[in-house]
């Protein structure tokens, strides 16, 4: 009795009751889930018999998919904190350059070299996010000068050092490394074996790899990319520090008068960008053997697109590392899928275009009903 | 006011110099548990100045802030906290959007230990969320209500529950009413009376006379980076109220040329 009276005691008549809809609405991940069944359902209805969903197509969207997600991670958490790194993909030319002169040109044993080479770039993230602090500057001015910085550096040093903008030989430097594998291994190839052997995936017919599994294993690049999506969205949605980075995306100065570190926060978030960065760029570069003055161009900008499709706010204080990571699959399998269903891949950039503006629009609409603005 | 209890926080005859600028010259207040003692004063009047020296953003340039009896010095607002002085920004306090639970725990959050990691105890948060709301009467949908969907005066309500719960002993409210309706004023006016009987010390600054009327105990006009005085309730006037805060004089010409209505 007391229990419903208190129920009816507080219902104020003029809180209209939302509906589910509404409800679901401002979580942020619901446009990732929706874009990613509609792609789904799009290239099972169209491109099914092309071969993207055999395991070897499976495989090819998945690593995309992979690689999109590892850099997203990063630039989710930065996002949300309220600040932009546009030197994402010129960090991942840059790590990868650095792991090639180190383990090749200076001949390093190949673990040093990848400890190394995150040390810098986690120097490199400390010190665009301190520039950004300290000067008070828009993160997108200084780190879009990193972004030239970096790139500067990453074509200059292999053609001073080797006179070559493409350094090879990682893979053989990196032969017996007790920690290459963890970037540039598989895991699971038993059971893709066994899948192999039972039938259920294709195995090679032919050739030196006869009767072995044409998909042999995961590849660490998809390890990675689950542990660091499981990561970010327990730091972001269960810890207290999570809870900072949002109060500092939302408005730094309120955060600040609730004695948030403020400072801290946003420059941790871009020492982990660059973390990320680095270990994409590790990925690859233990993938191809070789690093390239190219490697990673435009990736700060598909890092970017990827986390607003998943629904973070460019503003910053908003966001999801699932819809970010729904994002960079979105991404992943459009971008491949295109590609087995036989479209013209210049078309995959208007569909991007066209995307991204759809769901900047989503998401301002979504912020309207958050914040009860009119 | 109860005069057999120690002042709890003294400030002794404050300046505060901005280079040549003398933005506090010699302010005393005291200010005593449980009661609301209302700041009030025009524009420029050292207002802000006064209560961000009281709050540790500025170190006076002269003179002592005795709290609790012992002489304090805060270096930053985080000190001035800890010791239990909480400051309640006129837009400075809440993050739209985020959660009613998430900004009411924001810098105070309670953690719970799973194996080794710590994790935000959300639990927790959202039932003291719900349980500070209701005796406060703001009626939530849910702790996972986002601010902005609350008014002005349910916000500053949000914070000024906030820093009751965390154990403020001083609350300074800066213009807490100034950009509220009249029926969100009446709200937060109550807020401050409710605090007030917990035995915290309120510190109300306004510049208008009939809010700080409704709550305080005792009035303390600035004028110019001076005090004119502290008067306790019942012995002052409205009207008395304005002209101190005005300077005078020349507020008794220009009311008497706007009919006396201001």
């Amino acid at each position: 009795m007391s229990e419903s009276a208190q129920n009816t005691a507080v219902t104020d008549e003029r809180i209209k009751e939302i509906s589910p809809l509404r409800k679901a609405l401002i979580r942020p991940e619901l446009g990732g889930m929706v874009g990613t069944v509609a792609v789904f359902t799009f290239f099972l209805l169209f491109a099914f018999d092309s071969g993207m969903f055999n395991a070897q197509g499976m495989m090819n969207w998945s690593v995309v998919s992979a690689q999109f997600m590892i850099i997203a991670v990063g630039a989710c958490l930065l996002m949300i904190a309220g600040e932009f790194d546009l030197s994402v993909g010129s960090m991942i030319g840059f790590s990868g350059m650095m792991i090639a002169i180190f383990s090749v040109t200076l001949a390093w044993p190949v673990w040093m070299a990848i400890i190394v080479t995150f040390a810098m770039a986690l120097a490199i993230g400390a010190l665009n996010g301190w520039i950004v602090i300290r000067t008070g500057l828009p993160s997108f001015i200084v780190t879009l000068a990193f972004l030239f910085i970096l790139r500067g550096f990453t074509i200059f040093l292999p053609q001073v050092i080797e006179r070559k903008t493409i350094i090879g030989g990682v893979k053989d430097a990196a032969e017996g490394d007790w920690l290459a594998p963890i970037f540039g291994g598989k895991i699971l190839q038993g059971f893709f074996q066994w899948m192999g052997d039972a039938g259920i995936i294709a195995v090679f017919e032919r050739g030196t790899r006869q009767g072995q599994p044409v998909v042999d294993g995961v590849p660490m690049l998809i390890v990675w990319a689950i542990v660091l999506i499981i990561f970010g969205h327990v730091l972001l949605t269960k810890t207290k520090f999570g809870n900072w980075i949002f109060a500092s995306g939302g408005d730094a100065e309120a955060a600040r008068n609730s004695g948030v570190p403020v400072n801290r926060v946003k420059i941790l978030m871009f020492m982990f960008t660059a973390f990320c960065a680095t270990i994409f760029a590790v990925c690859q570069v233990m993938e191809f053997g070789s690093a390239g003055a190219d490697r990673g161009l435009l990736k700060e900008f598909e890092a970017i697109i990827a986390v607003v499709i998943g629904g973070a706010l460019l503003t910053g204080g908003y966001g999801s590392v699932l819809g970010a990571a729904l994002g960079a699959l979105i991404f992943g399998v459009v971008q491949q899928g295109l590609f087995f269903a036989g479209v013209e891949s210049s078309l995959f950039r208007v569909f991007l275009g066209v995307i991204l503006l759809g769901a900047v629009i989503l998401n301002t609409y979504i912020r309207r009903i958050i914040t009860g603005e009119r | 006011m109860n005069p057999e209890h120690a002042p709890i926080i003294q400030m002794k005859n404050i300046e505060k110099h901005f280079g040549s600028v003398i933005a506090l010259a010699g302010v005393s207040v005291d200010v005593f548990p449980g009661e609301c003692h209302c700041l009030l004063g025009d524009n420029g009047a050292g207002k802000s100045t006064f209560i961000k020296t009281m709050s540790g953003v500025h170190q006076p340039t002269h003179g002592e802030i005795l709290f609790e009896g012992h002489p304090m010095h805060f270096a930053d607002p985080r000190d001035a906290i800890e010791a239990g002085i909480a400051t309640v920004h006129q837009h400075l306090a809440m993050i739209p959007l985020m959660s009613v639970s998430r900004n009411f725990f924001m810098g105070n959050e309670p953690v719970k230990k799973v194996g080794p990691i710590q994790l935000f105890d959300h639990d927790y948060a959202n039932k003291v969320t719900m349980e500070e709301m209701k005796k406060m009467g703001i009626n939530l949908r849910g702790p996972d209500q986002a601010v902005g969907t609350l008014s002005g005066g349910e916000r500053q309500t949000v914070a000024i529950a906030r820093a009751v719960h965390f154990g403020a002993k001083v609350l300074i409210l800066d213009e807490p009413t100034s950009a509220l309706g009249v029926r969100q004023t009446a709200n937060v006016l109550a807020t401050i009376d409710k605090v007030r009987k917990q035995g915290i010390a309120v510190v109300f600054i306004t510049h208008n006379v009939r809010h700080a009327l409704a709550v305080g105990d005792r009035f303390t006009v600035l004028n110019r980076g001076q005090t004119l005085g502290t008067a306790q309730r019942g012995q002052i006037t409205p009207e008395e109220l304005q002209d101190l805060m005005a300077g005078g004089q020349e507020m008794v010409e220009l009311e008497g040329s706007l009919g006396g209505t201001v």
